[in-house]
């Protein structure tokens, strides 16, 4: 039989036995209770002990052989662990039943279940962590055992060249060797982050400045789920409107000022970028700018301030620490960024600092490494692990920098209650 | 005094000055991303309302025993070119299904070639001088027409423009989906319940909340990365199925409805948990009976706008796959599928201009259903709320 009609039968056998543990787990109790004994829980908890008693053991059971087919290669037959998880099942309904009795508490043993079970899930959160951790790490060691390590991080020519030929064992004389040498990569990467703030931060921080200190309320119920639509839009359609749109418009203004730009320049996805990233830095912005006390600007208002030099002088830079944090954070989201630089950037590494060139960045090159036809164990794929393990420390980083700062902000404005 | 009243009044005339401008600046820039988002919405209907028709052409279709094996001899030679190959590769079969039609000679109306679609929306096409004057022609006649596509909308992929359409996508998002649904819902809310009723307040605890903050800044790339080494290397689940799709997109969603169901179970009072315990419920029961329904609308918004950021993701499903070329409508959780952006995405890299069209139909597509499941949210949201 079919691995997926077993898991069908198998499931359908654990549903019966335990919807008969819990009628006869039923029937047991309010038949001790009718007898004139008080009881320690409802009939009711004492069948959902009985069901739990019956499925949890057997889908235990039935894991820990999964895990054990999957880690350590056991051959146990499918069909075998099937049974022997429907044996416990039965051998969990016996149990349940004599348990069944007056001084047995059957709440708090459901109750000290769930809980298990609750925290259980908790700790999917920290196995996801650890996967992406150990996912990561593992290829990217295989990688670092092929190219060295200090060649990675300061090479300036990214060219993989016929490194899947050379994993296939077919290397020949005189072809050039891959080079792996990630500068042109974090170049491009840091040039389209630059271009994104340069037009997200100050829109956004004005936005931010407006809707807290001028608009009125109407303006506000307006301007915010608008933002909020401008955050929804899938990145994938921003990546076509900076491919299609925005690119070739980049080169005509380009061409009349007499530049010459590339069609997969780094303006257009960093233009967009920076759209895409406003309403981050903008609401949160907002926040902090609101979480300002209204004393502060009160009081520089009376020594006779205008608005402007209150928001310039007192509640911008009480505010700082809150706005560089959202900077940090929406600088890592644009470094992290891959659809909309995969479809509007090009693809040869290109160390240069005209914005106007095409260039490539980290993200693509993680995408084109594991969407081509190179086998698994080539260099090539595997420089895509190592670049997301550089990735992945980046934006660590910075979030944790931009947790600590806003902590930082929230602390020293939670003791003025005025 | 050292400065004379004319130069105070002065002075904080320009200082005046200089608040209104910032006033109009700030306004200014909020205005710029207004413009944005209209400009783009205009730029999108403009280039995609056209996906949604398509041309097709009435010319007699001669069902005679040549068109058996090669159905090109079903039209007449001038207007083959115009005819879509898609369509003529279909008339062996409907002669075998229907052996009435053998001998019949009928004035059809039939899907034109991709061509003729792009010349008459009036863009540059391959189209040879004489075959234009055909098109011309036959639209002078009333026999070449723009008619609603509904093949957009019934049918998968093809290499032919004229065939392309987006139903297997979309079966592939909702395929998709209902597996994070599935596996993210329970997860999160069970994490989330957790955390705020259960947790001791000690390090473990705190450990836990910071991973999810970090979990919920990764980015989506790394989940990608994720699901190829562990769920399609290690664990063996099919790659480019939805099933794989499903679970990488689970744990992106993951730490949006954790965080969303902990707002709601906060914003419920302690009041309502007192009175719980004060007669006599268990910590669970207090939950399950108490909390958790009158925090249910709260969590079912964050869940509708987790699934909503959920859709729109390509790039994690591109690393495991599912940018397969899918022409057919297939509808289980194993097989090769692929996603409606990550069909935008294929259709954008289609050197065939006529592809660009599709490409912003199917983004309009995609956008309509977001802002169809995001305006659900906020109405759930301001029906069931309750203010405390």
């Amino acid at each position: 039989m079919q691995t997926n009609q077993l898991i069908l039968l198998f499931s359908g056998a654990l549903l019966v036995l335990g919807l008969i543990a819990f009628f006869m787990g039923r029937a047991k109790a309010a038949k001790v209770r009718a007898s004139g004994t008080a009881m320690y829980a409802q009939p009711d908890q004492y069948a959902w002990f009985a069901a739990l008693a019956t499925a949890g053991p057997a889908v235990a059971v039935g894991a820990i052989g999964a895990f054990a087919l999957l880690l350590m290669g056991a051959n146990i037959p499918t069909p075998y662990l099937l049974a022997a998880s429907l044996v416990v099942a039965a051998g969990g309904m016996m149990v349940a039943m004599t348990q069944v009795r007056p001084d047995f508490h059957a709440r708090k043993a459901i109750e000290r279940t769930i809980r298990f079970i609750l925290a259980g899930a908790a700790m999917i959160s920290i196995f996801t962590t650890f996967g992406i951790l150990i996912s990561i790490i593992s290829e990217a060691i295989r990688f670092f055992q092929m190219q060295s390590f200090w060649d990675f991080i300061t090479g300036t020519t990214w060219n993989p060249g016929a490194s899947f030929l050379a994993a296939a064992g077919r290397a020949e004389e005189g072809a050039t060797a891959a080079q792996f040498g990630s500068v042109p990569l974090f170049a491009g990467t840091f040039m389209i982050t630059l271009v994104a703030m340069l037009v997200a931060i100050p829109v956004g921080l004005m936005s931010a400045i407006y809707m807290s200190e001028f608009a009125p309320t109407k303006v506000r119920t307006v301007a915010k789920p608008m933002l909020e639509v401008l955050a929804g839009i899938p990145t994938v359609v921003y990546g076509f409107f900076a491919a299609i749109t925005v690119a070739p418009l980049v080169v005509s203004v380009a061409g009349m000022v007499g530049l010459e730009a590339s069609y997969s320049n780094a303006l257009a996805p960093g233009i967009v970028m920076g759209i895409m990233i406003i309403p981050f830095i903008s609401s949160l912005s907002d926040d902090v700018i609101n979480a300002v006390p209204d004393s502060m600007r009160q009081g520089s208002l009376a020594l006779g301030m205008t608005r402007a030099e209150t928001i310039k002088d007192v509640v911008v830079p009480a505010a700082l620490p809150g706005i560089i944090s959202a900077s940090l954070l929406a600088i890592s989201r644009a470094m992290g960024e891959t659809m909309i630089v995969v479809m509007a950037a090009g693809m040869r590494p290109n160390l240069t600092a005209n914005p106007l060139e095409d260039m490539t960045t980290v993200t693509v090159r993680i995408v084109a490494a594991l969407t081509g036809d190179q086998e698994f164990a080539s260099a090539e794929t595997l420089s895509a692990f190592a670049l997301g393990l550089v990735l992945f420390v980046v934006t660590l980083t910075l979030n944790m920098v931009s947790v600590i700062m806003i902590r930082r902000f929230r602390e020293k404005y939670r003791s003025n209650n005025l | 005094m050292r400065q004379s009243f004319d130069d105070i009044s002065a002075q904080l005339k320009g200082r005046h000055r200089k608040s209104a401008r910032l006033k109009w600046m700030s306004m200014g820039a909020l205005g710029l991303a207004g413009l944005f988002l209209v400009f783009f919405f205009t730029d999108m209907l403009i280039k995609g309302l056209p996906a949604f028709q398509q041309a097709q052409v009435q010319v007699q279709v001669d069902y005679n025993e040549m068109a058996q094996d090669i159905p090109l001899a079903a039209v007449e030679e001038d207007v083959r070119p115009l005819v879509s190959r898609g369509y003529l590769r279909l008339i062996p079969g409907r002669m075998e299904d229907n052996p009435d039609l053998l001998g019949t000679t009928r004035m059809e109306w039939v899907l034109a070639d991709g061509q003729v679609d792009q010349y008459l929306k009036g863009h540059h096409t391959n189209l040879s001088a004489s075959e234009e004057s055909v098109v011309d022609e036959l639209a002078a006649e009333g026999r070449a027409e723009l008619k609603f596509n509904t093949n957009f909308f019934t049918r998968g992929d093809s290499k032919m423009p004229e065939l392309a359409g987006i139903a297997s996508a979309a079966m592939g998002t909702v395929m998709t989906l209902l597996v994070t649904i599935a596996v993210a819902f329970p997860i999160g809310v069970m994490t989330a319940v957790y955390l705020e009723e259960f947790a001791p307040d000690n390090r473990f605890t705190q450990m836990i909340e910071i991973n999810i903050n970090n979990l919920a800044a990764i980015p989506s790339i790394l989940f990608g990365l994720l699901g190829l080494a562990i769920f399609i290397n290690f664990f063996g689940v099919p790659r480019s199925s939805p099933l794989v799709g499903g679970l990488t997109l689970a744990l992106m969603t993951l730490p949006v409805i954790i965080i969303a169901t902990r707002t709601a179970l906060r914003s419920v009072p302690d009041t309502i948990r007192h009175a719980a315990f004060g007669v006599g419920c268990s910590r669970w029961q207090v939950v399950r009976d108490h909390v958790l329904p009158v925090s249910m609308p709260g969590i079912m918004t964050g869940s509708i706008i987790g699934l909503a950021q959920a859709m729109g993701e390509t790039a994690p499903l591109i690393i495991v796959g599912m940018v397969a070329f899918i022409p057919d409508v297939t509808a289980t959780f194993t097989d090769a599928a692929t996603v409606m952006p990550a069909q935008i995405f294929t259709w954008a890299g289609e050197p065939d201009r006529a592809f660009t069209e599709k490409t912003a139909g199917g983004i309009l597509v995609l956008l309509t259903i977001l802002i169809a499941l995001n305006a659900t949210a906020v109405v759930l949201r301001k029906k069931f709320e309750r203010r405390w």
